[in-house]
C-alpha cells in the first residue's frame, strides 16, 4: 500500500462524514407515497363494459387464477325478419391475486381492451380469501387506471401510424 | 449529608442520561452516515424517544435462563458489567468542583475499576453454557488483557506530565501545548479504550455476524438491556476519560468557572461522536490483527511516549 500509513483510514472517515452531510433519500412510506414509474404493475382492473367473455384471458393465464362464469342470452331482432342474436353475459369475473403472478399476459391478450394495469398496491388482507377480487371490486380499480404514458419520441412508430402515413403519401417511406 | 446525596444523585443522573443521549446520537449519526434516516417515529420529533421505547420493550420481555446455565453467575453478570461504570462516574469531574468525590488517586481508581468489567464479560460467557458465548468470552479475555497495558501506560504518561493522579488535578495542570506533547498517548488511549469497551472495530467478542452475539447470546429482556446500557456507559466513560486526561476537561476558551461543565459535555459528546464515526467507517479486526495492533504497535508507541514525557518533564 503506497502513501502515508493511515491515509486509507482517513479517507474512510472522510467518506462517512461526507455521506452524513448529504440529505438521505429515504421516503418515509406511510406519510409519503412512493413515486412510481409509468406503467407500474400494481393490480389488474376490469372494464366490464368492454368484455365479451371470449375467455382468452382465463385460457392464457399461466396460473389459472381468472374465474369466469357466463351465460348466453338471446337478443330479439331489432327489425322484422332479422335473426335473433346471441350475446354472452358475464356472470362472474374474479381474479385470485393470491395466485396471480402479475405477468400481464391476460392484459396483453385481451382483444377488446377490457383489462388494464393500475399502480395501486395497497390491498393486502388478513384473510387469503379476500384476495380474490370479484367483478365489482375489479371494476372499482378502473378509476385508478392512469392515462397511457406518451410514446417514446425515439421509438418505432406504431403500426397504425405507419400505415396511416403510408396511405397519405404512398411514395414516401412509412 | 445533603451535599453527599446531591453529588451521588448527580453522578447517578449522569449515568442514566448520558448513555441514552449517546445511544440516540449513535442511532441518528450512524443512520445519516449510511445514507438513511434512523428512528423518526418514536416520540414524534425525529424519534427522540426511541431508546425510551426500547427500554420499555426490554422490561416487558420474558426472562430466559438456559437450563444448563450456571444460574447465580448468569444472573449476576450484567450487574458486574454495569456497576463499575457507575463507580467511575462518581470520580469523573464535570467542572471545577463539580465531581462526585474528588480523589487524590482518582485515575488509579478508574483504571482499576474499569478492569472489573472484564470479569462481568467472562461471567456472562462461561455461565451461558453455549459454545458461541464461550468463544466470544475467550476472545474478549485475550483482547481486554492485552489492551489493558497500553490503556494504563498512556494514562500514566499524562499523569506523569501533570505530576498527580487526581483527575481534577490533571485538568488543572493541563496546558494547550500538551495536545502535541501527549498526542501519541491520546491516540493510544483512545484506541485502547475502544478495545476495552469492545466497540467496533474491536468487537470480536460480540461479532454478531460470526458468533451470533458472542457472550451476550443467551441474554434477553432486562438483563440484555443492562448489558447494552453498560456498552453505552462504557463509551461515555472512555470519552470522558479521554476528555479529562488529554483534552483539558472543563477548560475552554472563556468562562471556565461558570461554563466548565458545558465545555466538558461538549468535548465528551465530540469524542463519543468520533467513537460512533469509527464504528461506521471501519470493518472488524480479526483476533490476530487485533493482538498484533496491541502488542506490536500500541505498546511500543506508548513506551516511546513515556520516555518523551519523562525527558520533557525533566528538561522543563
Amino acid at each position: 500500500m503506497s502513501g502515508i500509513p493511515g491515509s486509507g483510514l482517513a479517507r474512510g472517515l472522510a467518506i462517512t462524514l461526507r455521506t452524513m452531510t448529504r440529505r438521505a433519500h429515504t421516503r418515509q412510506y406511510p406519510d409519503a407515497k412512493p413515486s412510481l414509474p409509468p406503467r407500474s404493475r400494481g393490480v389488474i382492473a376490469l372494464f366490464e363494459e368492454n368484455c365479451t367473455v371470449c375467455m382468452l384471458c382465463a385460457r392464457e393465464c399461466p396460473d389459472w387464477c381468472i374465474y369466469i362464469d357466463s351465460h348466453k342470452e338471446t337478443v330479439p331482432p331489432r327489425e322484422e325478419g332479422a335473426r335473433a342474436r346471441q350475446r354472452n353475459v358475464l356472470d362472474r369475473f374474479a381474479i385470485d391475486f393470491a395466485l396471480c403472478m402479475y405477468c400481464g399476459i391476460c392484459i396483453e391478450v385481451c382483444p377488446f381492451d377490457a383489462l388494464f394495469w393500475t399502480p395501486e398496491f395497497e390491498y393486502a388482507e388478513y384473510d387469503i380469501r379476500e384476495l380474490t377480487h370479484e367483478k365489482d371490486r375489479l371494476r372499482d380499480w378502473m378509476w385508478t387506471v392512469p392515462p397511457p404514458p406518451a410514446h417514446d419520441p425515439n421509438g418505432e412508430p406504431a403500426k397504425e401510424v405507419a400505415a396511416a402515413n403510408k396511405a397519405l403519401d404512398p411514395g414516401a417511406a412509412g | 449529608m445533603l451535599e453527599l446525596l446531591l453529588r451521588v444523585g448527580g453522578a447517578l443522573a449522569a449515568f442514566l442520561v448520558l448513555p441514552l443521549v449517546v445511544g440516540q446520537m449513535e442511532h441518528k449519526a450512524m443512520a445519516h452516515m449510511q445514507g438513511r434516516l434512523g428512528p423518526m417515529y418514536a416520540g414524534g420529533f425525529h424519534g427522540w424517544a426511541q431508546l425510551v421505547a426500547d427500554g420499555v420493550k426490554f422490561v416487558q420481555k420474558e426472562e430466559i435462563v438456559p437450563a444448563r446455565a450456571d444460574k447465580p453467575v448468569f444472573r449476576l453478570a450484567p450487574a458486574v458489567g454495569l456497576i463499575p461504570y457507575l463507580l467511575v462516574f462518581l470520580v469523573l469531574p464535570l467542572g471545577p468542583g463539580l465531581v462526585g468525590q474528588d480523589l487524590d488517586i482518582g485515575l488509579f481508581l478508574v483504571l482499576a475499576i474499569v478492569g472489573i468489567g472484564v470479569v462481568g464479560m467472562l461471567m456472562a460467557a462461561w455461565a451461558s453454557s453455549n459454545k458461541y458465548s464461550l468463544l466470544g468470552g475467550l476472545r474478549g479475555a485475550a483482547q481486554l488483557l492485552g489492551y489493558e497495558l497500553p490503556f494504563v501506560l498512556s494514562a500514566a504518561s499524562v499523569a506523569m506530565a501533570a505530576g498527580t493522579l487526581s483527575l481534577s488535578g490533571i485538568v488543572e495542570a493541563w496546558e494547550p501545548w500538551w495536545l502535541l506533547w501527549q498526542a501519541p498517548a491520546m491516540v493510544v488511549f483512545f484506541v485502547a479504550g475502544l478495545a476495552e469497551i469492545r466497540r467496533p472495530p474491536f468487537d470480536m467478542p460480540i461479532a454478531d455476524s460470526e458468533l451470533v452475539f458472542g457472550y451476550l447470546t443467551e441474554y434477553t429482556g432486562l438483563r440484555f438491556a443492562l448489558f447494552l446500557l453498560a456498552e453505552y456507559a462504557g463509551i461515555v466513560v472512555v470519552s470522558a476519560l479521554t476528555t479529562v486526561l488529554f483534552l483539558g476537561g472543563w477548560r475552554g476558551p472563556f468562562a471556565d468557572a461558570e461554563l466548565g461543565w458545558l465545555w466538558t459535555l461538549l468535548k465528551v459528546l465530540a469524542v463519543s461522536f468520533v467513537v460512533i464515526w469509527v464504528r461506521v467507517a471501519y470493518p472488524r479486526l480479526r483476533e490476530d490483527q487485533l493482538q498484533r495492533l496491541c502488542w506490536l504497535v500500541l505498546v511500543p508507541v506508548v513506551l516511546g511516549q513515556l520516555v518523551l514525557t519523562a525527558v520533557v518533564k525533566v528538561a522543563l
